[in-house]
């Protein structure tokens, strides 16, 4: 309390008019600012890991109608509802039979350790998927570990080799991811440890940054050719998947359907990556929920929806996520944080060594820096100790196993005895938002913003 | 010797003859006949078998060679050898864009002139080119050997790694971070020997070195561009 003098006269407050509160702005928040005092600081931009995590039009913001009078429900526990899915049936002599349509996005030896990569092929192998390689090649024990292992083909072709290619059950062409769409990925000095240095042909210790193009082609036409020369050396067996990350989704997807793709994986910005400029992450890119219907869109245009698979990445967290994605026409989805998740990654039970790295459980993604408390998103060998890959990877089947009971429970709720045969007239939504980019009715309505024959 | 004519017989049949290959095979010579610029021919072979394509080819002919030997009597388009493991690869022509790009290993030897970004990314092959090389040549080269015995044109090298490059002619200009070097005896000695095995009659003292002045390593404000 303040006081004038020395004469006991008492401050304003009290006798004076109310004071105005304090008002933080909108545009200049707290956590702009911090930002803006750090980029005067260092010079450099921000880097980190993970997706968007801006609050976007997703998911939860559709709902299912489930049956009624006008459709009758299947019984939850007694009545089938199967949940295969087979990738790669268009040209591939051996197309990927999953059991489960959840499969195991892309990640590298490099960006994860060597207990994570192998918790993730041990969990997806037991649930019944696949899992993918990421930038740097395919480890033995990843191959080891994985019953379903697609082998990405990257713009760096860090340890890219044929002998690793006739090895994969898929490839998967990698375009763009949702993170980062037209940027390569980057791995940071402390990450880049003697056995990932060789595996990459880089000095330890670098900052590795991937070309965001690849090197020997450029545009569709020339796709069309990389294409038919995967084929040819693995001879017509494997499945090609293309993978891009959203931002035009309905002609990338056409033009990888024209260019020969077997599988489309689409890939939206809350979609992660080990590291990369935070003003990348949230500031490129389409919301996952907005990619799916142009993609399903182009795959009808051209008359293959269903005969190449698409599969939709970026956010998919609950088996509703799974089931909203399938019933808007996916194929399949993927993750890749959700699993990091699963395994162990920002746990509670590390809080007190996310406060020391200047963070909090669920917010910690300096991925980069490689100080991962809970070992999945780090190559230093006392660090990944932490993770038991046998426990992880017993963890992630758990929960791929909830998801999968999950949309199931949804699919027989709307009547259905596939998730396949969920539709986009299962749903409605809860926002104008989602309503338009989902293009379902909004709840209680018929309609929605852009549908065709209406006024708006 | 095996004659294979692919205008007749078709790409599948000469790729899958040519895979099915192995390391104690007796049909170890082939010539391909009619080649008439298909992509992908002979991708993906490894044994230690010769191909003699007599004409020109597409897009990615020898992509992801390994043991193999395969010469093109033409021109070969893009992508040629790409990713290649080892063996060795010849063109009596020309090369287009991104000859021997990402290669690991083997030799790529290019008779006439190389395109653009002729040894992009390679991480260990040795390409030795008779003639000059295009724009973005070597670009982010991680290692291996790149000669040119004719010019390099704009940006040679640019964001290379540890890759070694030795031009006889001139460097229309150098991309970022890389450097004129030293040509030190040992370097002497291994481009004497790159000369050899691709048949070149040019001296190495007439040559310069360049390489990568390692100033982009680690993220610092001044390359955060």
């Amino acid at each position: 309390m303040r006081t004038e003098g020395n004469t006991g006269v008492k401050t304003r407050n009290e006798n004076g008019p109310p004071k105005t509160a304090p008002i933080q702005s909108a545009t200049f928040s707290n956590s702009i600012n911090a930002e803006i005092r750090r980029a005067a600081a260092t010079g450099l931009y921000d880097i980190r890991g993970g997706g968007a995590k801006r609050r976007v039009p997703q998911f939860d913001d559709l709902l299912f109608l489930g049956a009624s009078v006008s459709r009758y429900p299947l019984e939850g526990y007694r009545e089938r509802c199967d949940t295969n899915v087979t990738l790669g049936t268009r040209y591939a002599k051996k197309p990927i039979v999953l059991d489960i349509p959840i499969t195991i996005a892309g990640m590298s030896f490099g960006a994860l350790s060597g207990p994570a990569k192998e918790a993730l092929g041990r969990g997806a192998s037991a649930a019944g998927t696949s899992t993918t390689t990421g930038d740097g090649g395919m480890t033995p024990e990843e191959r080891g570990h994985s019953e379903k292992l697609v082998y990405q083909y990257l713009p760096s072709r860090y340890g890219m080799n044929p002998d690793d290619l006739r090895k994969a059950d898929a490839i998967e062409i990698v375009v763009g991811q949702g993170a980062k769409p037209g940027g390569g990925g980057m791995l940071l000095g402390q990450k880049i440890s003697d056995r990932v240095a060789e595996m990459r042909n880089l000095p330890t210790g670098i900052d590795q940054r991937s070309a965001c193009r690849h090197p020997d082609w450029t545009g569709p036409d020339d796709l069309e050719i990389k294409i038919l020369e995967l084929r040819e050396i693995m001879a017509w067996e494997k499945p090609i998947y293309v993978k891009v990350g959203g931002t035009r989704p309905y002609y990338d997807t056409a033009l990888a359907v024209k260019a020969g793709a077997d599988v489309v994986v689409l890939d939206g910005m809350q979609g992660g990556t080990a590291a990369t400029q935070d003003v990348f992450i949230e500031h490129v890119g389409l919301p996952t929920l907005a990619c799916i219907r142009p993609a399903v869109q182009a795959l009808q245009d051209l008359g293959v929806h269903r005969e190449v698979q698409l599969v939709v990445s970026g956010g998919i967290r609950t088996g509703a996520d799974v089931a909203k994605a399938m019933a808007l026409g996916a194929d399949a989805v993927a993750i890749g944080t959700a699993a990091l998740i699963a395994l162990g990654d920002n746990d509670p039970k590390w809080e007190e060594e996310y406060q020391k790295l200047g963070t909090t459980t669920g917010a910690y993604d300096d991925w980069h820096e490689g100080q991962d408390p809970a070992g999945i998103t780090t190559q230093d060998p006392v660090l990944q100790a932490r993770l038991n890959p046998i426990e992880a990877g017993q963890r992630l089947r758990n929960y791929l196993n909830v998801m999968t009971l999950e949309a199931q429970t949804i699919a027989r709720a709307c009547g259905h005895n596939h998730l396949h045969n969920l539709e986009p007239e299962d749903l409605c939504a809860l926002t104008m938002e989602a309503a338009a980019m989902a293009r379902v009715p909004l709840a209680g309505t018929d309609w929605w913003p852009g549908k065709s024959g209406t006024g708006f | 010797m095996q004659t294979y004519d692919l205008e007749a017989d078709g790409l599948r049949g000469l790729n899958a003859a040519l895979q099915s290959q192995t390391g104690d095979t007796n049909q170890t010579s082939w010539e391909i006949v009619n080649p008439k610029g298909s992509h992908a021919i002979a991708v993906g072979l490894d044994a230690p078998i010769e191909v003699n394509v007599k004409g020109s080819t597409g897009y990615y002919c020898a992509g992801m060679n390994k043991l193999a030997t395969v010469n093109v009597h033409g021109s070969a388009g893009p992508g040629v050898a790409e990713n290649m493991m080892s063996g060795i690869v010849t063109i009596e022509g020309d090369a287009s864009q991104y000859a021997g790009a990402t290669g690991h290993g083997g030799t790529l030897v290019i008779k006439g002139n190389a395109s653009s970004r002729c040894g992009i990314s390679i991480k260990g092959i040795d390409i030795i080119v008779h003639g000059n090389v295009g724009h973005m040549s070597a670009f982010m080269a991680q290692s291996g050997n790149l000669v040119v015995c004719g010019d390099a044109g704009d940006a040679f090298g640019d964001s290379i790694y540890e890759a070694r490059l030795f031009v006889k002619g001139s460097v229309k200009s150098l991309g970022a971070d890389c450097v004129e070097k030293e040509m030190r005896d040992e370097h002497i000695e291994l481009l004497r020997d790159l000369l050899e095995r691709g048949g070149c009659d040019a001296k190495p003292e007439e040559f310069k070195r360049y390489g990568s002045a390692r100033q982009l390593y680690n993220f610092k404000v001044d390359n955060a561009y």
